[in-house]
């Protein structure tokens, strides 16, 4: 048993919206996949059915050898979840969550409780160990819904948005800690909307839109298929932004960016150096002074767009509702707006 | 764990995390402790001083109804909490474990269980406070409050199942009103019902809260020669029809509930 996780087909309907749509890919034993795409695309569906809260109307999904219908009570020994919204009683303090879990997992009570205190540690939850879940941070309590994920050493993880919401701190933070986690041997399954979450963390990134896989790889290989360079051009004043893109319509390869705020324009190129030389050629003839020229890679939220933002033209990268299953109050829509993903949430703007 | 084994072990487990939030609630705890107090104070003083039982006293005609009420409210909590945790996502941890999903249910109950008798507990203390005895004998007495909180179980199947149906809040909280005081007052429990109108009469008569009123009543001794009592079958004999009441109960919502759960987390 090579995979560790197979989605076959899955298929999810909520009465006229597709949430997923033939789903299929596999995840292999020990590694990392990050299911990367906007709200509504179907990344929590394929969790829920994956866990087992939720059946498919077709296909299969089989997790760590067990079937997610058939087999469901042995398939939930197998896996450790944690959600978008910690799923945690507040109540309770960080301890007795801990042990409650243990306990379900019918680990018997004295190692529910010597696990209970062994993941506070390494969670670095000890001083709040005997405190009602209550009185923490955001960033205490997603340390302490994952913690419950991990109570029974389960061979196969689901993070679902394991950092929405958070702080870029925090957010680090946790990093670290899930990078820690799979290093001990575990397979994980993470969704996410943030590309540089899924660069951080997954061996394999699977690019989902509208409930389908659009593309799949590794962030180096999904960045290939984007293909070519970008130059970012900084210029003096707004009315130079416009003829800037006149000018240099002919050598975009496709959709150029603009942020009029910044006064910034990328604009996608086929080769790297020679174009930089042309472009700045050409600005210059029109009278564009350019205060700031670069050359980059395509970034994973470039590989985004490509791949998702112009499937649908005219919806934005955060539409497309998935019924009762993603509430996600107070999170954040927008991949863009992630203040460490280094780029501008108007430039997603100004390209639709 | 086998299949019988295994909810109760885990139902044990939700009702030890049930317990522990209650505590971790004193105003929740002294709420549902405090309410039966005053419902006491206010009925034994204010229609005490004007509501006459022949035979006996009516502190000792009302105690056995306020019983009863404080059951139907107590019992209450199982769906108020249940709306509670829809809201949150820790139905969603409990799904992705291993344990039998019937233990929610069973756990929510059990915990509800226990504060229901340590609120039955309370109000027989303030109950012999303002003069309410038994005249009974111990054993029979144990009776009447082992009937007490095998209704209280079984009731709480019933909110639980209308909290399942709803799902929120604000709409449990809404119709269990609702419901809970035509069926606390169109009966026996506060008032000799045989002077009622003749439909409500009848309503009365079968409205299991008469029933259980009367047994406990019986039970507990609080009863007269000198007062009238209906001759309905639930009345006349109140312990069977209780016990049948029960049984219909759990038989109608323990499944009721579990089918209204499943589709309630499943959605």
């Amino acid at each position: 048993m090579s995979d560790a996780i197979i989605a076959e087909g899955l298929v999810k309907r909520y009465g006229e919206v597709t949430a997923l749509d033939e789903l299929s890919f596999s995840v292999p034993q020990g590694t990392v996949l990050a299911l990367l795409g906007p709200n509504g695309a179907g990344k929590t569906t394929t969790v829920r059915v994956l866990t087992t809260l939720l059946r498919p109307d077709a296909g299969r999904g089989i997790v760590a050898g067990h079937d997610v219908v058939g087999d469901a009570r042995r398939l939930r020994a197998k896996i450790g979840l944690s959600g978008q919204y910690a799923a945690v009683d507040e109540h309770l303090t960080g301890a007795e969550n801990l042990e409650m879990v243990g306990r379900l997992y019918h680990l018997g009570a004295r190692r529910s409780r010597a696990r209970a205190r062994e993941l506070l540690e390494r969670f670095d939850l000890t001083g709040a160990a005997d405190r009602p879940v209550k009185g923490y941070s955001g960033g205490m309590r997603r340390r302490i819904d994952l913690a419950g994920a991990l109570v029974a050493d389960p061979p196969v993880l689901f993070l679902d948005e394991p950092t929405t919401g958070l702080d870029p701190r925090a957010r680090t933070a946790l990093w670290d800690t899930i990078s820690e986690l799979v290093s001990g041997g575990s397979t994980l399954l993470l969704t996410t909307q943030y590309m540089e979450e899924a660069d951080h963390l997954a061996d394999q990134i699977l690019v989902v839109d509208h409930g389908r896989a659009i593309a799949r790889g590794t962030a180096d290989e999904l960045k290939d298929q984007v293909g070519g360079n970008r130059i970012e051009l900084t210029v003096t004043d707004a009315a130079e932004l416009d003829t800037a893109r006149e000018t240099l319509a002919w050598v975009a390869v496709g959709a150029m960016r603009t942020v009029p705020e910044s006064l910034r324009l990328t604009v996608p190129v086929t080769d790297g150096a020679e174009a930089l030389r042309q472009v700045l050629g050409r600005l210059a003839d029109a009278g564009v002074r350019v205060r700031d020229a670069g050359l980059r890679r395509p970034t994973l939220d470039d590989v985004y767009l490509t791949l998702t933002g112009h499937r649908a033209p005219g919806s934005g990268t955060d539409s497309d509702p998935e019924p009762g299953t993603d509430p996600e109050p107070g999170t954040d829509p927008e991949p863009g707006t992630d203040p460490e993903s280094g780029t501008d949430p108007r430039a997603q703007e100004a390209n639709r | 764990m086998n299949a019988i084994t295994l909810p109760i072990a885990d139902g044990w487990t939700i009702a030890k995390r049930n317990t522990l939030k209650i505590r971790r609630q004193p105003d929740l705890l002294s709420g549902a402790l405090m309410l039966p107090i005053v419902l006491i104070l206010l009925f034994a003083y204010v229609f005490g001083s004007v509501i006459d039982v022949p035979g006996m006293s009516y502190k000792e005609f009302l105690l056995p109804g306020i019983f009863v009420q404080a059951v139907i409210i107590g019992a209450q909590t199982t769906g108020y909490t249940l709306t509670l945790d829809l809201q949150k996502g820790i139905f969603d941890r409990f799904r992705s474990l291993p344990m039998a999903p019937s233990a929610v249910l069973i756990g929510q109950t059990v915990s509800d269980l226990l504060m229901n008798l340590a609120s039955l507990v309370v109000m027989a203390g303030m109950g012999l406070v303002v003069g309410w005895r038994v005249h009974t004998s111990p054993y029979e007495a144990a009776l009447g409050f082992a009937l007490l909180l095998a209704f209280a179980y079984a009731f709480s199947w019933f909110t639980a199942t209308v909290a399942l149906a709803l799902r929120t809040p604000e709409n449990f909280n809404n119709i269990a009103t609702m419901v809970s005081f035509p069926l606390m007052f169109v009966s026996n429990a506060f008032l000799d019902s045989s002077n009622l109108p003749t439909p409500l009469r009848v309503v009365a008569d079968w409205n299991p809260v008469s029933a259980f009123t009367q047994a406990a009543r019986e039970l507990f001794g609080n009863t007269s020669t000198a007062m009238t009592t209906s001759d309905a079958w639930p009345i006349q004999h109140a312990v069977p029809a209780s016990l049948l009441w029960i049984v219909v109960i759990l038989v109608v919502f323990v499944p009721l509930a579990t089918r209204l759960y499943k589709q309630a987390v499943s959605a």
